[in-house]
C-alpha cells in the first residue's frame, strides 16, 4: 500500500537537498537526474503494486 | 547466390489427384512450407495423421530471417527427430555485452541451468533449419510435401474445407477435414476467411545485414545503444553458423529503405562498426519494418491458423518461429484425437484458448523490448538512457535493460484442460506448465525425461504403482511410467524439479504439459483429469 501520510522526518531538509541538487542544472540535465532518481527510488521500493499506485496517482495529478 | 549457402531447388511434381481430376478428401492439409508448416507436417506424421503440405515456392527461406531458437522448440524438434542435429549445426553463445555510447555498459554470462538435454538457445540461419525439416518430411511416408502449389481459393462447409490450388499444371480442388494455415505474415488464407490482422506497426526501420567474417570474432552477443558509429540508434551483432554474423541496424523512422540497402551506404556503416581493418563480405541485406499483431480468432471453421499467419511479433526476443512451433505442438495431438473420434470437436477450441494466451504474452514481451530499444518520445528516451547509464555501475539497473528477452514456453495457467492442484506441491510444475526436462537412466543407459515420455498421454509415478499399468477413458489410454522401474532418477534432478516425493503422480499431455498431479495414485481422479484434458468433461 502506498503511504500517503507524511513520512519524512525532516521535510524542509529533504526539500532543500532536492532543490539544491538541481539548482545549477540545465533542463536536460534535470530530466536526466530526475529519471535516475525515479529509477533508484523505484528499485528501493521494489513492490510493483505500490509503484503502479504511485505512477497512477502522479499521472492523474499531472493531468489536472 | 550466397557465399556460404546454395539454395536448394525442390522438384515440382504433378499430383495424381490433379492429373486424374478426381477430388480427394484428406484428413489434414497444411498451407505453407515455412518452419511452422514443416513442423506441422512432421508432427502430424509422428502422431499418425497423413498430411499434405502445400507451398507456393520450391526452396527454403530466402534472406535474413530467424536466427535464434530457444529450448522449447528445440525439444519439440528433438521429439520430431532433428533436435540434436540442429544443435550440432548451430552456434551456442553465453556471453552478452551491452554497450552504451562509447563504453561497455556491462557484460553478462547466461549460465544456463544445467541438466537439460537441449541448450537454452542456439543461433542458426533459418534456411538450415528448414532444410533439416524438409529432409525429415521427405523421409516420412505420411508427409506428402508438394512444391509450387499455391492455395488461391477456399470454401467451407460444416465438415470440410475445399481448397483451390494453383500449380504449373493449372488449378485443381482438394478437400480437407482440417486445414492448418501456416502461410506466413502476409497470409492469403487470412484474407480468404475475411479476418483482420490488428495490432501495432512500429515506425522505425531496421537494416538487417548478414556478413561473412574473415577473422575470428568472439562468439558473443553484442548490443549497442547509441554507439559512436551509429549515433542515436541501436545495433545488434550476433553469430550464426559458417562464420556468418547477423547485424541489425536501427535506421529510425524516416530512412529510405531502398537507399539504405545500397552497398555504398551499407559498407561504410559496417566498416565504422567492425573497424577499417576487419575483413568481411556482405552476404545479404534487407530493410524491415516490424509489427506486433494477431488474429482475433485462430480457428475459422475448419481452418486453423498457426505461426506468423496467426500472430506476428517484432524479432526482439526471437519469438516468431519459436512460438509458432509451439502452436503446432499444442494443436496436433488434439487434431489426432478429434480425427479419430475419441474427443469432441470442442477440444480444438482449446487450441485457440491456450495459444492466444501464449501469443498475447509474446506480443507483450516483444512490444516491451521494442519500446525500450526505440523510445517513442523524449522522456522515454531520457529514462532509457538513465537505465543504461546506471547499469554501468549499479547491478540493480541491469535487469531493466531490455534488448530482447529469451523466449520461454507460456504456462496455460487458466486452461480448462488443467485439473487444478488439490494436494500440496512445491516447485514450478503446476498444472498448465510445460514439463522441465531432467537426466534419467533408462534400460541401463543415460537418457532424458522428455524422451522417455510417450507419444500420447503419460502418467508418471514416483515410486511404483500397486495395480494396473494404464488408465483409460474410453479408448484414450495413458500408460504409467514408473520412476523406479521404467526410468531411474540417479541424479535426483527429476525428483527435485517435480517435487516428486514417493507416491507423487503426474498426468502429462502429449505436448509435454502437466495436466494434473496428486500425492497418491487414485485411478478415479486421474481418469477424471484425463477426461478433462481431452475436452470430455469440465
Ligand atoms: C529479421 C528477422 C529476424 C527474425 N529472427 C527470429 C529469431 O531469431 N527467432 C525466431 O523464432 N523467429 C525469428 N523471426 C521470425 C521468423 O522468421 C518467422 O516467425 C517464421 O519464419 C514464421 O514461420 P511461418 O512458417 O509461420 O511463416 P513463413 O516462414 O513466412 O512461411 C510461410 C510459407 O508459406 C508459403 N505461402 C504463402 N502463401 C501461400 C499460399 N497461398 N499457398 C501456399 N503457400 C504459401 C510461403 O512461400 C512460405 O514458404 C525473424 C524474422 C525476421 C524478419
Amino acid at each position: 500500500m502506498l503511504n500517503l501520510k507524511p513520512n519524512i522526518a525532516d521535510p524542509d531538509g529533504f526539500y532543500e537537498t532536492l532543490i539544491n541538487a538541481q539548482r545549477d542544472l540545465t533542463d536536460d540535465a534535470v530530466d536526466r537526474m530526475n529519471a535516475k532518481l525515479i529509477l533508484i527510488l523505484s528499485n528501493h521500493i521494489g513492490d510493483n503494486d505500490v509503484l503502479a499506485e504511485a505512477i497512477t496517482l502522479a499521472a492523474g495529478e499531472a493531468r489536472e | 547466390m550466397l557465399k556460404t549457402y546454395e539454395f536448394p531447388e525442390f522438384d515440382y511434381i504433378c499430383s495424381a489427384e490433379q492429373r486424374d481430376g478426381r477430388v480427394r478428401r484428406h484428413p489434414v492439409v497444411i498451407v505453407g512450407g515455412g518452419p511452422i508448416g514443416l513442423t506441422a507436417a512432421l508432427d502430424c506424421a509422428r502422431r499418425g495423421i497423413p498430411a499434405v503440405l502445400l507451398d507456393d515456392n520450391n526452396t527454403v527461406s530466402v534472406g535474413s530471417r530467424a536466427v535464434c531458437y530457444a529450448k522449447r522448440p528445440l525439444e519439440i524438434w528433438d521429439r520430431l527427430g532433428c533436435g540434436e542435429k540442429l544443435v550440432a549445426k548451430g552456434v551456442s553463445w553465453q556471453v552478452g555485452k551491452v554497450f552504451f555510447g562509447d563504453d561497455l555498459a556491462y557484460s553478462f554470462n547466461l549460465l544456463p541451468e544445467a541438466d537439460h538435454h537441449m541448450p537454452a538457445m542456439i543461433n542458426l540461419q533459418q534456411y538450415y533449419l528448414e532444410e533439416e525439416l524438409v529432409a525429415l518430411c521427405e523421409a516420412s511416408d505420411l508427409v506428402d510435401l508438394r512444391w509450387k502449389h499455391k492455395v488461391v481459393g477456399l470454401e467451407q462447409t460444416d465438415d470440410r474445407a475445399v481448397l483451390k490450388v494453383e500449380t504449373p499444371d493449372g488449378v485443381f480442388a482438394m478437400e480437407a477435414d482440417w486445414v492448418i494455415a501456416c502461410d506466413g505474415a502476409r497470409s492469403d488464407m487470412r484474407g480468404m476467411v475475411g479476418a483482420d490482422f490488428a495490432g501495432k506497426v512500429f515506425e522505425d526501420r531496421f537494416l538487417i545485414a548478414d556478413v561473412v567474417m574473415k577473422a575470428d570474432f568472439p562468439t558473443e552477443r553484442w548490443f549497442w545503444f547509441d554507439p559512436p558509429f551509429h549515433r542515436g540508434q541501436s545495433v545488434l551483432l550476433h553469430k550464426q553458423s559458417d562464420n556468418v554474423w547477423r547485424i541489425d541496424f536501427q535506421l529510425g523512422r524516416d530512412a529510405d529503405p531502398e537507399d539504405a540497402k545500397k552497398p555504398e551506404n551499407v559498407l561504410p556503416r559496417l566498416k565504422a562498426m567492425l573497424g577499417e581493418d576487419t575483413e568481411f563480405e556482405l552476404e545479404w541485406v534487407s530493410v524491415y519494418q516490424f509489427a506486433c499483431r494477431r488474429m482475433e480468432k485462430f480457428r475459422h471453421g475448419r481452418v486453423l491458423f498457426a505461426g506468423d499467419a496467426a500472430h506476428q511479433v517484432s524479432p526482439f526476443g526471437a519469438r516468431g518461429a519459436n512460438t509458432g512451433v509451439q502452436d503446432i505442438d499444442n494443436l496436433t495431438w488434439k487434431l489426432k484425437l478429434v480425427l479419430d473420434g475419441l474427443a469432441p470437436e470442442s477440444l480444438i477450441d482449446s487450441y485457440e484458448d491456450e495459444r492466444i494466451f501464449a501469443a498475447d504474452e509474446n506480443l507483450l514481451a516483444s512490444a516491451r523490448s521494442t519500446d525500450f530499444i526505440t523510445p517513442k518520445n523524449r522522456m522515454s528516451r531520457v529514462f532509457r538512457d538513465a537505465v543504461l547509464d546506471l547499469a554501468k555501475t549499479h547491478d540493480f539497473a541491469r535487469p531493466l535493460v531490455n534488448s530482447g528477452r529469451l523466449s520461454t514456453p507460456t504456462p496455460y495457467c487458466n486452461s480448462p484442460l488443467n485439473t487444478p492442484d488439490e494436494d500440496d506441491f512445491r516447485g514450478a510444475m503446476v498444472p498448465g506448465t510445460n514439463c522441465a526436462d531432467a537426466p534419467v537412466n533408462k534400460d541401463g543407459k543415460d537418457d532424458w525425461f522428455l524422451r522417455a515420455l510417450g507419444e500420447g498421454f503419460s502418467i508418471v509415478v514416483f515410486g511404483d504403482v500397486p495395480h494396473g499399468k494404464t488408465i483409460a477413458v474410453g479408448e484414450i489410454e495413458a500408460p504409467v511410467i514408473e520412476v523406479s522401474t521404467d526410468i531411474v532418477d540417479e541424479k535426483g534432478v527429476l525428483t527435485e524439479r517435480y517435487d516428486g516425493a514417493k507416491g507423487a503422480v503426474y498426468l502429462i499431455r502429449p505436448d509435454q504439459y502437466v495436466a494434473g498431479r496428486w500425492r497418491t495414485f487414485d485411478p478415479d481422479r486421474i481418469a477424471a483429469a484425463l477426461a478433462r484434458a481431452t475436452g470430455q468433461r469440465h
